[in-house]
């Protein structure tokens, strides 16, 4: 590690808010991302479910 | 295997396939990912010119690569959806189309906060940087193009276009350094001759791409899987599957 401690690593040289806005962004969006499609997979999992042609099996 | 490819572009193979690959693809893009990040932000060294800023590269070398192979990959599907009907072309790239869109912001947002401490602007109007913005428009106007109209296959046909026109920018964005006299700086690693940087560090930027390239995967796999659903719900196929039957779903 390049690093002698933890601040310094945070503070990135003085770049922090360019460096952080970066990485926050990126990792921000792919989480957000992930979770819509997440969503959208219960979603049509459930509509399946609710017309499935089998209605007997719904209950719980 | 022995049956091709025509085998597994079945909608009903693919959905079991994808379904098997995803998580593989989510795991080695995290450990690619952690392992990327340990590089490029803990080990590799302060760059003599930039200081720490340059460590962007890091993201935002591979997220502009991966807004460039997204829309190539866009096309090839749509060009093949055209030529030979197949259903899971269309399908596919539909659900590659929001994942490009993201990385293009990415790769405009990084760049920007790139550009703002070396350039001291958070944008200009150079070649590099409008064709990207162009691509990302690109994106966001296969995805409104394609939810605007309800009629699937229209829908599919409509967007192909749009993929395949669109697909000019991709080399204009790859060239627009060589072309034009750009603000940008020329690409750090090229097919033809030697990197331009240290090995740490093109170390670390290409575990970061292998990682964003890996995640596509499993994002787009799992994503073509929801799609496939949708599209096939009057099928006997779907309704056979324990998950649509909702008996061993929690």
């Amino acid at each position: 590690m390049r690093w002698n401690d933890w601040a310094e690593f945070w503070v990135m040289g003085g770049y922090a808010l360019y460096v952080w806005g970066s990485v926050g962004a990126t990792v921000l969006l792919m989480l957000i991302e992930v979770w819509v499609a997440k969503r959208q997979h219960l979603q049509t999992l459930s509509m399946l479910q609710s017309n499935h042609p089998s209605s007997t099996h719904q209950g719980s | 295997m022995n049956q091709g490819w025509f085998y597994y572009a079945a909608p009903q193979t693919f959905y079991g396939l994808a379904g098997k690959l995803w998580p593989w693809f989510a795991l080695l893009a995290s450990l690619l990912a952690i392992a990327g990040f340990w590089i490029g932000f803990m080990v590799a060294p302060t760059d003599a010119q930039q200081g720490e800023a340059y460590r962007i590269i890091f993201l935002h070398v591979p997220v502009s690569w991966m807004s460039m192979i997204i829309y190539l990959a866009m096309a090839f599907w749509s060009v093949l959806g055209l030529t030979l009907n197949t259903r899971l072309s269309a399908m596919m790239t539909r659900a590659l189309a929001p994942t490009g869109a993201m990385f293009a912001f990415l790769s405009l947002w990084t760049g920007a906060l790139w550009g703002k401490p070396m350039w001291g602007a958070w944008w200009v109007w150079d070649a590099r940087l409008t064709s990207e913005l162009i691509l990302f428009f690109l994106y966001l106007g296969y995805i409104a193009l394609t939810s605007a109209i309800d009629d699937t296959r229209r829908a599919d046909r409509a967007g192909a276009l749009i993929a395949i026109v669109g697909v000019i920018n991709v080399p204009i964005i790859y060239f627009s350094v060589k072309w034009w006299n750009t603000l940008h700086q020329g690409a750090s690693v090229s097919l033809t001759r030697a990197p331009s940087m240290a090995q740490l560090m093109l170390w670390g930027m290409l575990l970061m791409a292998l990682a964003f390239w890996l995640y596509t995967f499993a994002l787009v796999f799992y994503r073509v899987r929801t799609i496939i659903l949708e599209r096939e719900r009057h099928t006997d196929w779907v309704n056979a599957l324990p998950e649509a039957k909702g008996s061993t779903n929690s």
